[in-house]
């Protein structure tokens, strides 16, 4: 009996010793070693990975004194909305929406649109009233109109407005039914000129979409504008490999005032640039220009600029001041002996403006100073760079790089030059939408792999501030939707500019990498000294109590049997 | 007290308050660019190199306009400084120490490693974090390791540095940073980017001598930038800044020369000069002759005949000056080849007026005592210097024990200020004003403890020991003869960087040898180790409680006998039941 008991008494120290350890020791080593994760909004991520995209614009029709009869006028519907849906892929489906609505012109409005020539008329049309970012007003005007020359059907102002001719058996003797369903593919042609077009859209979810590759055509067209950025610094370098002969002077300061400036204050809503400009001596090409016999000129040809650049690179230096990305626009002024230079494109044709680019990172211009000096100049030379000349050259480059295509509008269109700015109130809006919904993109897809990341490696430490970055990023991501949706463009864009700050700010924040390399064969190194000489024991005082347990139920059994 | 301490206070920036540096400029807008470097041949047979590219940008960073177009000043720094609102920058990276004893005083001193002390303008409101930024973008710039600089190796001193340009006004020391990187290895890497910032790069001009592969083959090697702005006219009424890249270097001839005592640019740098660098509005190269009026000593050839005299370091000294912007200087061979031949062979020994050395005594790794000895030379008479001490917080000092004697007597300090350290927050500092007296040495010694790390605050190499920066001492020596204090005059580079406000005296900084201290180092598989003892040890007196705990003890049968436990297994084969 005696016996008996002290094999009862140590089967319940046994069982106590097991019974702290697993209350209290192994909650203890749980707390103590666990990395700390903030809640994340998993759930609402989740839901970005689905996207459906809504965008609205507004668009005015107005319809000038003769084009509608007055029994039209009467019938003439208020509103009407043009719906288009793409599925893109599974996941993104994109709508687009025009809300279409329908007036008269008013007696101001006649008055603008008789006046002489089209862009007088779009100036004043554009003092009476300022349509919001993102809308477009489309006139419609008779075919009697002086306004548009012979074979211009539409004309495509500086502002966001557009004036169309329509003709007289356009309308003669029809419903207002049907001369909107005239009108309609008409509209649509300038809409896609003006405001968002599909392809537009669907370039700029490619961060989120991946296509298969088009033509070589598109895939550089795609490839030549930077990608969205809060910000851009622009620098101009003024190369010159030979202070020796050549002493050069520009006027950066006047030339960046009069011709950049007003470019980027009318960009500014997109993203914040700041310019610098620096010169540089004994920077050279890299690559040696071939001597032309026939021309008296040196040749630079179109299959070696792109090995033009990487050394000159190198002397540029990066940007110590910030890190967005870098336009960079170079004068090169060749040296005395090999000048002149020319650039050739690859039909061996020169490029008139001596200039060429390169995508995302900038453009170089080659200017030549031969010809203003004669033989018996003493060196060095001094000599005032032309900037006008550059300066349009380098805002032309800086319009493609920044986004803006310029691709021929449709037969029949005018489009207005662009004027002293350099940027069209509409094209400015192209540019917001596909930005936004770049900006979009990009975010979301950031988000998502973000949370895949967290959720995959257990080892990541997420800080509150992450947590709280993510969540403010989901919020501002949602935010820009619903005022795509709304038509809002510029609320639209200043979130998804939010949402991809907050969202890179916590992809690549630091603190994430603190433990991720900890790896576990360390963990068990330092675990096992500790933990196999007290579980052993434990376990195997468990193992023989379950198996006499279990043998003496078997003789209960037995017994009972 | 208060009152006792601010006249000293004052006193202080009477004494070492910088005054205004105005420099006549010739060119407009553009900027000016000066070159120059100095030879020296040393009294212990070396030779000293000086390269000195001077820009100077008429432009008023001061005024907050924002600036951003760049011509003769690189663009990477000017962005720095405009964006960090810096007031003036100084920075110097040097590998080997200048022995002061033998080779007189540099034209601009350093410590060895890096040293970098910034002002930041009275705009900046968080300079600690702007200091912090500053340092990771400069790293950048020069590829060096000042991302090391942090708060338990930044100093505010109160009255070493002051700032060496125009000042407006403040010179309050919350804007002043100062660090130093003893450790810090220069090589290729940092030259590199410190010959890009030329304006003619190593394209064309002196800096076509600037071979990194002689440099570094060299006794000591320093390179700096200093940023400053400057008055643009006597007036003062704008002010320009001024970018100065000095780069000294001392060869040892002895090893190179194969015993032979001569040198010549081409056996120095393996170069010659063919032309001035097209964009230098002077380029010049100046051989101290004046220890050799009669050619007694050296020979020189080709022979110029202008001769130059400068006042530098309180000592006129006379110059053979080479000027590359005229074409005659690279005669017929369109090309220049400086020779120096030497007739006799031993120089004697120098006597600096003041120079400064510094040393650990004690032993075992619990205690120790820093000893910094400060000489002055000067037969006659006295003069105050300003010593500069920082330790890190991981010797921690016995501020009691600070002595300073000079000729056996307690020399008082006029100004002491002492910032005690806080543990890995920031180092110890302190500043002293001291009257050295003639013709002595005066010795400062205080002792410390040796602090024990947390294991993973030990650098890779431990047992190589810690580096405690050089002491700083700042001082005004007398001068033999009238410094220059007309400061509007032109003046070559070499005698113009520190400013100097009277005759009589000059401006003179002294750096001390770097400590290597040992610091207690552990076993570094101890952490592992004591893990695993102390878990063994658990186990143990864990399993036997554990056992005692859970076991039943019986009296047990006595064992059967080995012979009788073979026999039953003999007897279990046969199948016979066993004993």
């Amino acid at each position: 009996i005696p016996a008996l008991q002290t094999r009862r008494r140590g089967q319940l120290a046994a069982l106590s010793i097991a019974a702290v350890v697993i209350v209290v020791g192994v909650p203890l080593w749980w707390r103590t070693t666990e990395t700390y994760r903030a809640w994340l909004p998993f759930s609402q991520i989740k839901d970005l990975s689905k996207l459906q995209l809504h965008l609205s614009a507004d668009v005015e029709v107005v319809f000038a004194r003769g084009t509608l009869t007055p029994e039209q006028q009467k019938k003439l519907p208020l509103t009407q909305t043009q719906d288009e849906e793409h599925a893109v892929d599974e996941n993104t489906v994109l709508r687009y929406t025009h809300e279409i609505k329908y007036r008269t012109a008013t007696i101001m409005e006649e008055e603008a649109l008789g006046k002489p020539t089209a862009a007088e008329a779009d100036l004043s049309l554009h003092m009476l009233s300022e349509s919001p970012c993102g809308s477009s007003v489309v006139y419609v005007i008779p075919e009697v109109s002086s306004l548009l020359p012979e074979n211009v059907k539409v004309y495509i102002g500086q502002r966001r407005t557009a004036i169309l001719r329509i003709n007289a058996e356009m309308r003669a003797g029809k419903t207002v039914e049907q001369l909107l369903a005239v009108l309609k593919p008409q509209i649509k042609q300038v809409l896609q000129v003006m405001s968002f077009s599909h392809t537009d859209i669907t370039a700029a979810l490619s961060d989120r979409v991946r296509f298969n590759p088009g033509s070589k055509e598109s895939m550089t067209h795609s490839m030549r504008a930077f990608t969205s950025s809060p910000g851009y610094e622009i620098t101009f370098s003024l190369l010159n490999p030979d202070p020796r002969s050549h002493r050069l002077h520009w006027d950066i300061e006047g030339a960046v005032q009069t011709y950049i400036q007003p470019f980027l204050t009318k960009l500014s809503p997109l993203a914040n640039f700041s310019i610098d400009s620096q010169m540089l001596h004994y920077a050279m090409l890299g690559v040696n220009p071939r001597y032309n016999n026939d021309r008296g000129a040196f040749i630079l040809h179109a299959d070696s600029l792109a090995h033009v650049i990487n050394p000159v690179e190198a002397r540029l230096g990066s940007n110590a001041a910030s890190s967005n990305p870098v336009l960079n626009f170079l004068l090169y002024v060749p040296d005395a002996q090999h000048s002149p230079l020319y650039i050739q494109d690859h039909k061996k044709m020169d490029v008139p403006s001596n200039a060429f680019h390169s995508p995302r990172w900038g453009g170089i211009m080659v200017y030549n100073v031969k010809n203003l000096y004669g033989p018996e100049a003493e060196f060095p030379v001094n000599i005032n760079i032309n900037m006008a000349e550059v300066m349009g050259v380098f805002l032309t480059q800086l319009r493609l790089l920044v986004g803006m295509e310029s691709s021929p509008p449709p037969p029949g269109f005018l489009v207005a030059p662009c004027g002293s700015v350099g940027l069209a109130d509409w094209e400015l809006d192209r540019l917001m939408w596909s930005r936004s919904v770049e900006n979009i993109a990009t975010a979301t897809t950031t988000i998502t792999s973000l949370a895949q990341l967290l959720d995959q490696i257990g080892n990541i430490v997420i800080n509150d501030n992450i947590a709280q970055q993510v969540s403010s990023a989901v919020t501002s991501v949602q935010l820009a939707v619903a005022e795509l949706e709304a038509g809002n463009l510029g609320f639209a864009l200043q979130y998804s500019k939010e949402t991809i700050l907050a969202s890179e700010k916590a992809f690549f924040d630091p603190s994430l990498l603190h433990l991720l390399y900890f790896p576990d064969d360390q963990k068990f190194a330092i675990y096992i000294p500790l933990f196999l000489p007290m579980c052993v024991p434990i376990l195997l005082s468990l193992l023989k109590m379950a198996s006499e347990a279990r043998r003496r139920y078997r003789e209960k059994q037995a017994k009972k049997d | 007290m208060a009152a006792h301490r601010c006249r000293y206070l004052a006193c202080l920036l009477l004494l070492f308050l910088s005054v205004i540096l105005v420099t006549m400029s010739q060119e407009t807008t553009l900027g000016h660019e000066q070159h120059e470097l100095v030879i020296r041949p040393l009294h212990s047979g070396d030779i000293y190199a000086s390269f000195q590219f001077r820009t100077v940008w008429e432009t008023d960073f001061m005024k907050g306009n924002k600036v951003s177009h760049y011509r003769l000043f690189p663009k990477s720094l000017g962005q720095v400084i405009s964006k960090f609102s810096v007031r003036e920058l100084h920075i110097s990276f040097t590998q080997g120490y200048w022995r002061t004893m033998q080779w007189g005083q540099p034209f601009i001193p350093s410590p060895p490693g890096a040293e970098l002390w910034v002002w930041f303008q009275d705009s900046v409101t968080d300079v600690d974090a702007t200091w912090k930024e500053l340092t990771n973008v400069l790293s950048g710039i020069f590829c060096a390791s000042l991302n090391f600089i942090d708060s338990t190796n930044t100093l505010q001193p109160s009255a070493s540095f002051k700032p060496l340009g125009i000042g407006n006004g403040t010179t309050d020391h919350r804007f002043l940073r100062y660090a130093t990187l003893p450790r810090e290895i220069v090589c290729t890497e940092n030259l590199t980017p410190w010959k890009k910032l030329l304006p003619c790069g190593s394209k064309a001009g002196l800096a076509v001598l600037l071979k990194s592969e002689k440099l570094f083959h060299s006794s000591f090697h320093s390179q700096s930038v200093h940023i400053r702005p400057v008055c643009q006219d006597r007036q003062c009424k704008s002010s320009s800044w001024e970018l100065r890249q000095a780069l000294n270097v001392v060869f040892d001839l002895h090893t190179s020369g194969q015993s032979k005592r001569e040198w010549s640019l081409f056996k120095m740098f393996s170069r010659t000069l063919t032309e001035a660098c097209p964009l230098a509005s002077s380029s010049k190269i100046y051989i101290d002759v004046t220890d050799n009026p009669q050619e007694e000593q050296f020979e020189l050839s080709p022979a110029t005949p202008l001769l130059s005299q400068a006042v530098v370091l309180g000592d006129r000294r006379t110059f053979s000056v080479y000027d590359l912007t005229q074409q005659v200087t690279f005669g017929t061979v369109r090309s220049l080849n400086l020779m120096i031949r030497w007739k006799s062979s031993e120089g004697d020994m120098l006597r600096p007026l003041l120079h400064a050395e510094r040393y650990v005594t004690g032993y075992g790794l619990q205690t120790g005592e820093i000893h910094t000895l400060m000489y002055n030379n000067h037969p006659f008479r006295s003069f105050p210097v300003l010593l500069l001490d920082s330790v890190p917080w991981y010797l921690r000092l016995y501020i009691h024990t600070l002595k300073v004697i000079s000729k056996g007597k307690d020399n008082n300090p006029s100004y002491i200020h002492y910032q005690p350290s806080k543990d890995r927050e920031r180092p110890h500092l302190l500043e002293m004003l001291l009257q050295l007296p003639p013709h002595s040495v005066t010795e400062v010694t205080v002792q410390f403890e040796r602090a024990l790390l947390k294991w993973t605050e030990y650098t890779p190499d431990p047992n190589h020991g810690f580096y405690v920066g050089s002491s700083v001492i700042s001082s005004l020596v007398p001068s033999t003869v009238a410094m220059e204090t007309n400061i509007t005059m032109e003046q070559p580079l070499f005698s113009s960087f520190f400013p100097c406000k009277e005759e009589s005296s000059y401006f003179a900084r002294v750096y001390t040898e770097p400590l290597l201290v040992n610091l207690p180092t552990p076993d570094f598989s101890m952490p592992y180790n004591v893990i695993c003892l102390t878990c063994t040890v658990v186990a143990v007196g864990y399993g036997s409680l554990y056992n005692l705990l859970t076991r039943s003890f019986q009296v047990e049968e006595p064992n059967p006998g080995l012979a009788k436990r073979i026999a039953n297994v003999i007897r279990r084969m046969r199948g016979v039941p066993p004993l």
